[in-house]
């Protein structure tokens, strides 16, 4: 256990953590508005090959991560049916396909220790000052560009006929929506993890659904229990020594039944 | 609006112009060769049975498909209201018909009272849209539509889930809005009977257009009654009459005259 919080490697742990999770829980509404998990599993799948092709072309990890996820969901918008294979046919076999080619690759670097595990699971505590800028440019980015296609992407997420007709660019919005996601995995791989960065999408908002009334109202609770699940993960990270990434999760599913049972036991009564 | 580049304006006063258009999905032919034209302030029905590719020939009006071969012309600045077959609202999704309405078009309360007051559902502004019904919800979409001033009103299938009484009296309304704010309408239905009162042109379509007329003219030929008399229902849409015969595939395999309507359509005329 380690006394007193205002450890530099603690605090910045901690603003990263808060950064993501509330870039992450708007954003995360619509992948489940849209039932959108598991192609935001698949992007985060990816990742692993753009650490690993950060690695070969020495970049930052988060921009080959970015690149990877991008391109992956290029190819999954344009793949969207492909032939006789259903969507989530394709989807299982790109997220599975990226992650083993990640770790294969990966595993010709001996000289270059990759921590796999950091990278699958997270590594919060070792976040440094220059992540902590990247993480809050493409947070920022992300939170600006949410803000100002909110309407439009919401219109097109509740019926994309009835948006198009109205004329809003349908497709335009669904683009959009992929980059962001690509963005969001980049910056919260560090924190959660690749495996786990889905979670930390749609946990959160399923937690919020109850509570709100509005889209918006959800993406904002959404965020409040994002950021509680990250503090409280990282408190339990230090009190009892457990992976930080993990206990998040862990804390955020805890929150998603405690909402669950109380609203049941207040709609019940 | 989408699409935009490929629709011109419409010769005469034709709010939208089709001409022979042809579309396929996955190679299998749906439309061929169809021309329809909805002009200012009238009621315009297509009937035909399922699979006819009535929902096509709509979704080709709104620009939401692209014809493989044909043209489609719309008056420039042609301000349409959609309301669609079946508006299914992911239950994860808290929005409330206030917030709904919003999306379409932003406006005061008052607007979103009045409108929703017009169509028969001014109870529900605040209700959460998954706490509405199908037949309400039509009126909700109805009155988004409505919210955009629309020149025309594109609305498929609405009776789908209403009760006898209840299409008789939505057909009512919709005759109503168009007396009121003097827009054209399209409808989609596979029940002509209904319809019958409230539409000035009927367009029967069973891949490509079978005929075409007043309702007066297609009720005066001796086989509306074994059409769409005292028995009228989906399946005698399927076994009615006409000159000309369709293979498996749908395509007419005999000489058809489009101006009668005593040509036979087989069971197999193109399923969905």
């Amino acid at each position: 256990m380690i006394d007193g919080w205002n450890e530099p490697f603690l605090l910045r742990a901690l603003a990263a953590g808060i950064g993501v999770a509330l870039v992450a829980a708007p954003l995360g509404c619509f992948v489940v508005w849209r039932r959108m998990a598991y192609f935001g599993d698949t992007l985060s799948h990816s990742a692993l090959l753009g650490v690993a092709l950060g690695v070969i072309l020495s970049l930052n990890p988060m921009l080959g991560v970015l690149f990877a996820a991008v391109a992956c969901g290029i190819l999954l918008l344009s793949l969207q049916r492909f032939g006789e294979f259903a969507s989530d046919t394709i989807l299982g076999i790109l997220a599975h396909s990226t992650l083993a080619t990640g770790v294969v690759v990966l595993s010709f670097f001996e000289r270059i220790r990759v921590d796999l595990f950091a990278y699958l699971f997270g590594d919060i505590l070792a976040v440094a000052p220059g992540d902590l800028f990247w993480i809050a440019l493409g947070g920022g980015a992300v939170l600006v560009v949410l803000a100002l296609v909110w309407r439009p992407l919401l219109s097109t997420t509740v019926h994309a006929d009835l948006a198009s007709v109205e004329g809003v660019p349908v497709g335009l919005m669904r683009a959009i929506l992929v980059l962001l996601l690509a963005t969001v995995v980049a910056v919260a791989m560090q924190i959660v993890g690749i495996l786990l960065i889905t979670s930390l999408l749609i946990i959160p908002p399923a937690t919020a659904r109850r509570l709100a009334r509005g889209p918006v109202q959800m993406a904002v609770i959404a965020a409040g229990f994002a950021v509680l699940a990250v503090v409280g993960g990282l408190v339990a990270s230090l009190t009892w020594d457990t992976p930080a990434g993990p206990s998040m999760v862990v804390c955020a599913a805890a929150l998603f039944v405690l909402t669950l049972l109380t609203t049941a036991s207040v709609r019940g009564r | 609006m989408a699409a935009e580049g490929s629709l011109e304006s419409a010769r005469e006063d034709a709010l939208i112009r089709i001409e022979n258009v042809d579309v396929a999905f996955d190679g299998r032919s749906v439309l061929e060769g169809v021309r329809c034209v909805v002009r200012p302030r009238e009621i315009l029905t297509l009937i035909g049975p399922n699979g006819a590719g009535k929902t096509t020939l709509v979704r080709v009006m709104l620009g939401l498909l692209r014809p493989r071969r044909g043209r489609v012309r719309r008056k420039s600045r042609l301000r349409v209201g959609y309301v669609p077959q079946r508006l299914h609202i992911e239950p994860t999704l808290p929005i409330s018909v206030r917030d709904f309405l919003a999306l379409g078009q932003r406006d005061t309360r008052a607007r979103y009272q009045a409108v929703l007051d017009e169509v028969g559902v001014g109870h529900l502004i605040d209700s959460p849209v998954q706490h509405v019904s199908g037949g309400e919800m039509q009126r909700v979409s109805l009155a988004r539509a409505l919210l955009r001033r629309p020149d025309l009103l594109v609305l498929d299938e609405p009776a789908q889930g209403v009760d006898i009484s209840g299409q008789r009296e939505l057909y009512r309304l919709i005759a109503n809005l168009r007396e009121r704010r003097g827009c054209a309408v399209v409808l989609v239905s596979h029940d002509l009977h209904l319809v019958m009162a409230a539409t000035d042109r009927v367009l029967c379509l069973n891949g490509h257009v079978c005929c075409e007329g007043e309702p007066k003219a297609v009720s005066a030929d001796p086989e509306y009654h074994r059409l769409f008399g005292p028995l009228h229902d989906e399946v005698a849409i399927y076994t009615h009459h006409h000159d000309h015969h369709h293979s498996l595939d749908g395509r007419v395999s005999e000489p058809c005259s489009h101006d009668s309507h005593s040509h036979h359509h087989g069971e197999s005329a193109r399923g969905d």
